[in-house]
């Protein structure tokens, strides 16, 4: 099949990530765009989520998610960006080129350059290796909260299970909550819930009873859940499982393509404009680590957008001249992964931390510590580290951001 | 009134059921559980034997490689994907090693004649994921990959198009031989049939003792783990990794699947229960060590399904084939991890040693089974298909409408899943499950929501 006139720039996900990255590329004039989205509707994750806080810092008002997702695509739409639906990205060539299925047949687009949007998941079932038998109504929340709040349907379970303690955790807990139905517990696998005080209290405050140091080893029942077993062996009647958080990059396109991921994030390793390791390629939002609120990957996206537009109007520096950075002691991951070596570096890094932490932060460039900061965190918590005033010593080539006690 | 009542609609009695049903005969297929193949048959490694480590002289390795001849020669009217990887028999230590050049006798004994012994360089050449510490391989160019679903599917569809007739969640309760005629009792209502083929799998001693009085072999569930890993882990490994057989079992594979995912298993773990196919997460985690092992890049590959098959093993290691002429029995059972390959041949065998003549159907209609291979077209590529529903598995509604009517409409999840691989994929159904309970509302047993929601 011969190849369709390029554009400028193609955004793979109209989420709020694709959309802010579109906003921005717009305002630019930069015209020649386009939003691939797989599914019917545009606006990503928020569509599913059926409560509020979203919206605050983009629109100045709580809205719920599917609110928000709609104020998204309205903002897309009046921008005149146009929306392709339906199109499935199948595969990323070298330079910009796309493998798309659509319901008209397949196509291949090619761009100048291509975000990569396309958000995170939460770990199912078989990635978290629980065992037992395999039976209907085991879901994450991202399923439940697609049959309440897009297909308005109940999911196959009334006395689930919720695993986990996370934030989302507690929005599946207010989602099962205002459908009727009524957990059995909250397991926690560790020692404490993840979500922070005072919000961890809620499943207490829901009359839940909370069981920590409580893995699931395996789920029994078939064609139906009747049962879970904990690895310390005991066992909870219960009718289905709902398995929230752990969430990953749904980073299978680059995953499968020749650009470079980060084992620590999963996701597309990039640089401070967002740049993987092909430059045709940019990516933004959950794909980058997962997971960060919708408010924050829209303004990444409108960021990354603004470095794409610098690129196509020849603004960005080459690349190549590079650091890279890598995470050290008592650090989960640090996005981005590599620097162009520009003075000012003008980078923000993100980082999580492996566990909770009271110390100091150090860059370090071989033996040489550059730059301490102190730190008070923990992992469900997000850090920011800036570089501007970083001058790294002369051929200097990594950079390990590490956890000083 | 039926010619030929089988029990079991595994992949087994499907074979057998079209055998007969294209020999002219009238057949019905009475099976248990919601679906064709929710037994033993839907969790199995996919591969197309060659019969090269068969017993030498044995019924087993004769009906591999007559059912083997008969898939290559049946598939392309059918529909059917071949994936033609060759397997390699890997010797990991000096003791392995030696046994290879047996190995290699035997498939030479077995008519298969073009393996070759390669040695660590030639190995990590053609395989330059391999870990460095292989140190020789067998290579085996005929073992090749198969749908292990959309195979018996197939042989269902084509044996309803000339007249078979299939029965579902319908289990035998009780068989009687008048001396002319079977008459069985079934939870979905009585049958009459001239002749009785038992291919009730886990069950088929049960089956054979409520048929004959007493049974020739016990059942010895043997289950079997897996872990798939993501499609992206495809590119790691391009042909299947056999080890050095072991006394009981072939032990634990490493092979691409049909669908695009890499495998390692199964494990081979006694026990009691014949539905319990449940995993546990030592066996699971020990199996993804063994493929790290063989393949060390595999460690940043994401884990996207786990599954277990219940193998239907006896005391004994060959098939467990009965034919009793004057009570018109003919009993297929203790068929283990070869059952795929050899299905089609021991049609053949049961249709040999059946007597009764039947006009043969003079030119069958050909069904068309899903078309789901990675490396094949799939229905996506075809225009009108309406959206994409599993984006993992690149699913369409077009694929799911299909499954959901035809002469054989999936009635269950699993049947859904086998027929389409809908949900099958890394995110398990957090993308479409909601999705899919809305398109197979009123459809499934179990539904996926519950009804009446509150």
């Amino acid at each position: 099949m011969p190849p369709e006139p390029a554009y400028d720039a193609l955004i793979i996900g109209a989420g709020p990530a694709g959309i802010g990255a579109a906003l921005a590329l717009k305002s630019r004039g930069i015209h020649n765009i386009a939003l691939l989205e797989r599914e019917t509707d545009a606006g990503g994750t928020p569509r599913h989520c059926g409560h509020p806080p979203f919206g605050l810092r983009e629109f100045r008002r709580l809205l719920t998610g599917p609110a928000y997702a709609k104020r998204l695509a309205r903002a897309a739409f009046d921008a005149n960006i146009p929306l392709l639906p339906r199109h499935s990205v199948l595969a990323l060539h070298p330079g910009g080129t796309l493998d798309l299925a659509t319901p008209e047949g397949p196509r291949t687009l090619t761009a100048r350059r291509v975000l990569i949007a396309t958000g995170a998941r939460e770990a199912p079932r078989a990635a978290r290796l629980i065992g037992g038998e395999r039976p209907l109504g085991v879901l994450n929340t991202g399923a439940l909260q697609a049959y309440c709040y897009l297909e308005h349907k109940a999911p196959p379970f009334t006395r689930p299970v919720v695993v986990g303690t996370e934030l989302v955790s507690l929005s599946a807990l207010l989602t099962l909550r205002r459908h009727g139905i009524h957990p059995v517990a909250v397991l926690e696998s560790g020692p404490t819930p993840v979500a922070p005080w005072p919000l961890s209290l809620f499943p207490r405050l829901l009359g839940l009873p909370v069981h920590r140091n409580a893995a699931l080893a395996s789920i029994n029942g078939f064609p139906r859940v009747t049962s879970v077993t904990l690895q310390n062996g005991s066992e909870l009647a219960c009718d289905g499982v709902l398995l929230t958080g752990r969430f990953t990059p749904e980073s299978t396109l680059a995953r499968m393509s020749h650009l470079a991921l980060s084992t620590a994030t999963k996701g597309p390793a990039i640089d401070q404009y967002g740049r993987t390791s092909d430059p045709a390629f940019f990516a933004a939002g959950n794909q980058l680590r997962a997971i960060e609120t919708a408010g924050w990957c829209f303004f990444e996206g409108r960021r990354i957008g603004e470095f794409m537009a610098d690129d196509l109007q020849g603004g960005l520096p080459a690349p190549g001249d590079e650091l890279t950075l890598t995470p050290g002691e008592g650090i989960a991951y640090v996005v981005p992964q590599r620097l162009a070596r520009v003075s000012p570096l003008r980078a923000t890094l993100q980082l999580r931390l492996t566990e909770p932490a009271l110390g100091q932060l150090h860059v370090r460039a071989g033996d040489t510590v550059l730059l301490r900061r102190p730190l008070i965190s923990a992992p469900e918590r997000r850090v920011l580290l800036e570089l501007d005033d970083l001058r790294p010593p002369p051929g200097t080539q990594h950079l390990t951001i590490e956890v000083a006690q | 009134m039926f010619d030929i009542a089988v029990v079991g609609a595994g992949v087994v009695g499907c074979a057998v059921a079209r055998r007969f049903a294209l020999m002219g005969a009238r057949v019905v297929l009475l099976e248990q559980g919601p679906d064709i193949l929710s037994g033993a048959s839907k969790g199995n490694s996919a591969i197309l034997h060659t019969g090269f480590d068969a017993p030498p002289g044995s019924l087993e390795l004769a009906c591999m490689r007559a059912g083997r001849a008969e898939y290559l020669e049946i598939r392309e009217r059918l529909g059917l994907p071949l994936l033609e990887t060759g397997a390699i028999v890997a010797a990991w230590s000096d003791d392995e090693q030696a046994k290879l050049p047996a190995i290699a006798a035997q498939a030479h004994a077995n008519g298969v004649t073009d393996v070759t012994l390669l040695d660590r360089a030639a190995l990590l050449a053609r395989i330059p994921t391999l870990s460095p510490h292989i140190k020789a391989g067998l290579l085996v160019p005929g073992e090749h990959l198969i749908d292990p679903w959309s195979a018996p599917l197939a042989y269902v569809l084509q044996a309803l198009a000339v007249g078979a007739t299939v029965h579902r969640r319908t289990q035998v309760t009780a068989a009687r031989f008048d001396g002319a005629c079977w008459q069985l009792d079934t939870t979905t209502g009585p049958f009459r049939a001239t002749t009785l083929i038992n291919a009730a799998g886990l069950f088929g001693d049960h089956l054979e003792a409520l048929a004959l009085g007493e049974a020739s072999f016990t059942i010895h569930p043997r289950k079997g783990q897996f872990v798939v890993f993501d499609k992206a882990a495809t590119k790691l490994l391009a042909t299947i990794l056999l080890p050095v057989p072991l006394e009981r079992t072939k032990g634990i594979v490493l092979t691409p699947t049909i669908f695009g995912n890499l495998l390692v298993g199964p494990t081979a773990d006694e026990q009691d229960s014949r539905t319990n196919a449940g995993t546990d997460h030592q066996s699971l985690q020990a199996l993804i060590a063994r493929a790290h092992a063989l393949i060390p890049a595999l460690e940043h590959m994401p884990v996207t399904a786990l599954y277990a098959g219940i193998r239907p093993a006896t005391e004994r290691k060959e098939y467990r084939l009965r034919h009793e002429p004057a009570r018109h029995y003919i009993g297929l059972n203790g068929i283990r991890s070869t059952g795929l390959t050899a299905a089609l041949g021991l049609a053949q065998h049961a249709a040999s040693l059946y007597q009764t003549p039947h006009t043969p159907i003079a030119t069958p209609p050909w069904p068309q089974a899903p078309k789901l291979a990675e490396h094949l077209p799939r229905d996506h590529h075809q225009p009108g298909y309406g959206e994409i529903i599993c984006h993992c598995e690149l699913v369409t509604r077009r694929e799911i409408e299909a499954a959901l009517t035809g002469p054989l409409p999936a009635t269950d999840l699993g049947g859904l899943k086998r027929r389409t691989r809908a949900t099958m994929g890394r995110c398990q159904g957090f993308y479409c499950q909601a999705h899919l309970a809305t398109l197979t509302a009123g459809r499934l047993d179990p539904p996926l929501e519950t009804p009446h929601a509150p």
